[in-house]
Parts: C-alpha cells; sequence; structure tokens
C-alpha cells in the first residue's frame, strides 16, 4: 500500500492520514515531528497526548495547511492540506486554545458566520446555519452579544458554533479546555460529546480524563509518534505514562490504589461498581 | 464600560437607526460639505433644528448625546475666546486695558462654535445610530468601486471590523496590566505630563507584546476558517437601500441647500 490515503476521495477507509511526516521549524535545530505515521478512520474519536514541545501543535497545524511538512505526505478526505488549503478547511475544522483570539466580529452571530461568509454561502442558506450551529451549542439568545461579555466557555462554544456552521466532517481539538475554569471546562466537552457520533475528531489534551472514551490514544513526545494504543492497553501502560509525564485520571489512580486494574475503569459509575463487587465477595469469603 | 464617549453605538430602535449605513454616510457627508458652505449664521441655525429634530427621531436621550459633544467642548471655548478677545469688527462692548470685546467678534465665535457643534453632532449621530458591523459593511460598499483601481475596499472593512472587535478586549487587558505595575509599585497618576507619560512605558510595552501575540493567533484562527480575503466572500448583513433611505438623503440635501441660501 504505497498511498493508503488514496481511496478516500471515494469513501475509503480513512478520512486523515499521515505518511512519514517531519517538520523543523526554521532556524532550530531538532525536528517539531519525524516522521510520523498514522492515520484516522471516519467516525474514530482519537485523543492526542505528550509533554509540551512534543509536537501536539505542529502537527494540529500541518492538517490543515497553516504549516507544510518538510518531507511526508498529509492527505484529509483525500486532498493535500499543503496544496489545497482550502478545499481541506472545509472539511477540517480546528478548535483553537484561546477562544478569546479566535473570534474576529464584534458579534455572536457574525462571528458564526464568518466562515460562511468566506466559503461564499449564499446569505439565505448562511441565515438557517448560523441559526442551526448556534442552537447546537446552546447559545440561542446570544446572537446580538459581543464576545467580550461572555465566559470562557461560552466564547468557546462560540467558536464550536463557528465550526460547526461549515459542517466539517472532521474537527481538531487543540486543547480546546485549556484555558478555561472547571465549569467551562464541563460546559465544552459536553456540547463535544454530543459531535462525536456524528463526526470523526482527534482530540489534543493534556486532561486524560477527556479521553477515557476515546478509540484510540496517540503519544507525541519529542516530535517521535511513541504510542498509538486503545485507552484500556494506555492506561494500563504505567512506564508509557512515566515515560511521558502522563498522570492518570481520578477514577483511575484510585482503582490503582485500591488494587483494581484501570484499565476497564472508565468512569465514576464503574468503579463504584467494582468497588462494591469486590466488598461484596470479601465479605462473603470473610 | 459604563461611560458613553463620542463614537459609541447607542443601541435603540429608531427610524434612524434603521436607515441603509450607506444612506447615513452619504448623508453625514453631504452634512459636512454644507456646513464649509453656510456663511451665515441664520442658516446654521436653520440647519442646528433640523439636526434636533433628528436627533429626536433617534431616540437618543438629549443629555446622552450632549455627553458625545464634551471632548470637544475644549476646542469649542478656545475658539470662542480667540474670537472674541482678537477680532477688531463692530462695535466695542467692552475694555479691560489691552483686550477688548466686539460684536464683531461675538457673532463670529458664535457662528465658528456652532459649525464645530453641528460638525461634531452629525459624525456623532451616524456613530451613535449605526452598528459598528454596519458601518463597516457601508464603508466597504462605498469603497467598493474603488477596488478597480486597486484599493484595498475589503480589508479596510476588515480591519475596521477587527479592531472594533478587540477594543474591548485591549481595554480589559490594559487593566489588568495596569494593576500588575501598580501592585509592584507602578504609578500612573502623579508627576508632570512627562513623567506620566513616561509611566505609561511598562504599560504599553506588554499590552503592544500582548496585542502581537494576540494578532498571530487570530491570523491563524481566520485562515483555518477559511479566510482568503474578500475574493469570492458573501457576507452575512444585508444592506438595502431602499426609498426612504433615498427620501432621507435627498432631505439632507434639501436642508443643507436651504442652509447656504439663506
Amino acid at each position: 500500500m504505497e498511498h493508503p490515503g488514496e481511496g478516500t476521495r471515494n469513501g475509503g477507509s480513512f478520512v486523515v492520514s499521515c505518511e512519514s511526516v517531519s517538520f523543523s521549524y526554521p532556524g532550530s535545530g531538532r525536528p517539531a515531528l519525524s516522521d510520523v505515521s498514522f492515520e484516522l478512520r471516519p467516525g474514530e474519536y482519537v485523543g492526542v497526548v505528550g509533554p509540551n514541545g512534543g509536537g501536539k501543535s505542529t502537527l494540529v497545524r500541518l492538517l490543515n495547511g497553516l504549516l507544510k511538512p518538510d518531507s511526508g505526505r498529509v492527505l484529509v478526505s483525500g486532498r493535500d492540506p499543503a496544496t489545497e488549503p482550502f478545499e481541506v478547511r472545509k472539511h477540517l475544522g480546528i478548535l483553537f486554545q484561546d477562544p478569546e483570539n479566535g473570534l474576529v466580529a464584534p458579534f455572536v452571530e457574525d462571528d458564526v458566520a464568518f466562515g460562511l461568509e468566506n466559503l461564499g454561502v449564499p446569505r439565505k442558506e448562511m441565515r438557517d446555519r448560523v441559526a442551526g450551529a448556534i442552537r447546537a451549542v446552546g447559545l440561542e439568545g446570544f446572537e446580538r452579544r459581543e464576545p467580550d461579555t461572555l465566559s470562557g466557555g461560552e466564547k468557546q462554544r462560540v467558536a464550536l458554533a463557528g465550526l460547526l456552521a461549515v459542517e466539517p466532517d472532521i474537527l481538531v481539538l487543540d486543547e480546546p479546555t485549556s484555558m478555561l475554569d472547571a465549569a467551562g471546562r464541563r460546559e465544552v466537552l459536553a456540547y463535544l460529546e454530543t459531535l462525536r457520533a456524528e463526526k470523526t475528531v482527534l482530540h489534543v489534551t493534556h486532561h486524560l480524563e477527556e479521553l477515557v472514551r476515546s478509540d484510540r490514544i496517540l503519544v507525541l513526545n519529542g516530535g517521535e509518534l511513541v504510542a498509538d494504543k486503545t485507552p484500556e492497553r494506555f492506561l494500563s501502560d504505567a512506564d508509557l505514562l512515566r515515560e511521558n509525564r502522563l498522570v492518570l485520571p481520578v477514577v483511575q489512580r484510585l482503582a490503582l490504589e485500591i488494587g483494581l486494574s484501570p484499565a476497564r475503569l472508565r468512569t465514576p459509575e464503574t468503579l463504584a461498581e467494582a468497588i462494591l463487587a469486590k466488598t461484596e465477595s470479601g465479605t462473603r469469603a470473610g | 464600560m459604563t461611560s458613553r464617549s463620542l463614537g459609541q453605538f447607542y443601541p435603540v430602535a429608531s427610524p434612524v437607526h434603521d436607515l441603509d449605513p450607506r444612506a447615513k454616510i452619504l448623508a453625514t457627508a453631504v452634512f459636512v460639505v454644507g456646513l464649509f458652505l453656510i456663511d451665515s449664521t441664520v442658516g446654521l441655525l436653520f440647519v442646528a433644528a433640523a439636526l434636533v429634530a433628528l436627533v429626536t427621531m433617534s431616540r437618543i436621550p438629549a443629555g446622552t448625546f450632549l455627553l458625545l459633544l464634551r471632548p470637544v467642548l475644549f476646542i469649542v471655548a478656545l475658539t470662542v475666546l480667540f474670537q472674541v478677545l482678537f477680532s477688531r469688527e463692530g462695535v466695542t462692548l467692552a475694555e479691560w486695558g489691552f483686550f477688548e470685546i466686539r460684536s464683531g467678534g461675538l457673532s463670529l465665535g458664535f457662528f465658528l462654535a456652532l459649525r464645530i457643534l453641528l460638525l461634531v453632532s452629525s459624525a456623532g449621530l451616524l456613530t451613535a445610530t449605526t452598528a459598528p458591523v454596519a458601518l463597516a459593511d457601508g464603508i466597504e460598499d462605498l469603497l467598493s468601486p474603488l477596488k478597480r483601481v486597486r484599493f484595498p475596499a475589503h480589508e479596510v472593512a476588515m480591519m475596521m471590523t477587527i479592531a472594533l472587535r478587540f477594543i474591548p478586549t485591549l481595554g480589559k487587558e490594559a487593566e489588568k496590566i495596569k494593576g500588575a505595575q501598580a501592585a509592584r509599585g507602578a504609578d500612573f497618576s502623579e508627576g508632570g505630563p512627562l513623567r506620566r507619560a513616561r509611566s505609561l512605558v511598562p504599560l504599553l510595552v506588554p499590552l503592544t507584546v500582548g496585542a502581537f501575540r494576540r494578532a498571530d493567533e487570530l491570523a491563524e484562527a481566520m485562515e483555518s476558517r477559511g479566510y482568503r480575503g474578500g475574493e469570492g466572500r458573501t457576507r452575512y448583513r444585508e444592506l438595502r437601500f431602499r426609498k426612504r433611505d433615498a427620501l432621507a438623503l435627498a432631505v439632507t440635501a434639501l436642508v443643507l441647500l436651504i442652509g447656504v441660501l439663506l
């Protein structure tokens, strides 16, 4: 298979593929990414973790042509972002870290419309899609608000609505909750959760608990892809976690402390059930 | 920001707010040119009466509107004083040694003060009754014929929009930095003008650095959302030049014409 991404244009097996992609920032001796290869299948939810400077942000920017690889090839829906960035950006939307600096227009609804204006969508259709996107993130009634009067979580939801209006098949989340407080994080994650059924998602984060329900987790460290595992395998690999300075989420840490295997316990509920089962069998035995 | 200042949008529903921004921009231009053609106080008073009627129609409270004028009161006062003290026309009304007040100076001062106030009021009425986005759209539209001579009409409008979007953001950031510097003992309020200007450096440097970082991120976000200039772009907001817009423009021109003839 020389070009694994080739088939995607006619609904093949991959929506995103990276083939031995390398990239160095000008003037920097060390490559930011070296020889990174992976694929995303349609509908997958894949996490990306790793220490700062590991290459996560660089990878995100290569996917939509903000950066061009020095060698190797990226394909998104069968197109190369290095040569067709505008086409790729219709299919792949990025939710950035700081929503404050991503909102362009002085009013919420104008900002949500920004991507559609760029695509040249007719006004009538634009009205419906903007209204739909604002509804999808639960911001009805905020149309005429100025971004500056919104909370961090609300701003990030406006940014998300702006992406959804364009109706991309692929969402790339570049640490979208890192600038938010606990409440803002919860609300943004809740709306992202509703999208996983219809979109292919690549979610870059420092918080492993955001990825316990993902299909796969990629680990980038020092510009190299050092792991590509299911959350079960990933969470039970203590060495891998330590080497990449990753901290287990609370549920898994607790499970490990009381002698349960963390891999299968994804939610507080499953942990509670496991503890219950354990204590019951314990009392029976005693 | 609770204090309203010149150039701020006052969002209420009124027939004036409802006009097409292009009609309002053009009417303001006609008004300003007209003001400079009027050479009689009677003419100015007539136009002033028309403007008062227009402000009333715009449903902006008179007090709020007068607040718009506050920043120019100093210039107005200076102009009047200058005319009154140095004019040598008309009959002498009062005299203190070298200075004398003459009727010619008084009336000329009044005329100029009125002209400045009308000038500022007309511009203030435009920005107070037109949403910033609409204003930017209107300017882009009016400038678009200049695209043929490679004038960047879309870029100018986009710059305006972005500036409007980030003014409050940068204002907040300035407050934050000010607080941080004050906590370390910086003083922004004491000393002469030079010292006060110098004390702004520790405020402006981080603010500028921050603005560049924001600009970088904004450019990435805009590109990621498919922005590639004005070519092939559609607009979310619709501008419609209706009969009443044409009517408003015609009435403005007529009022100014009468003013000139008076």
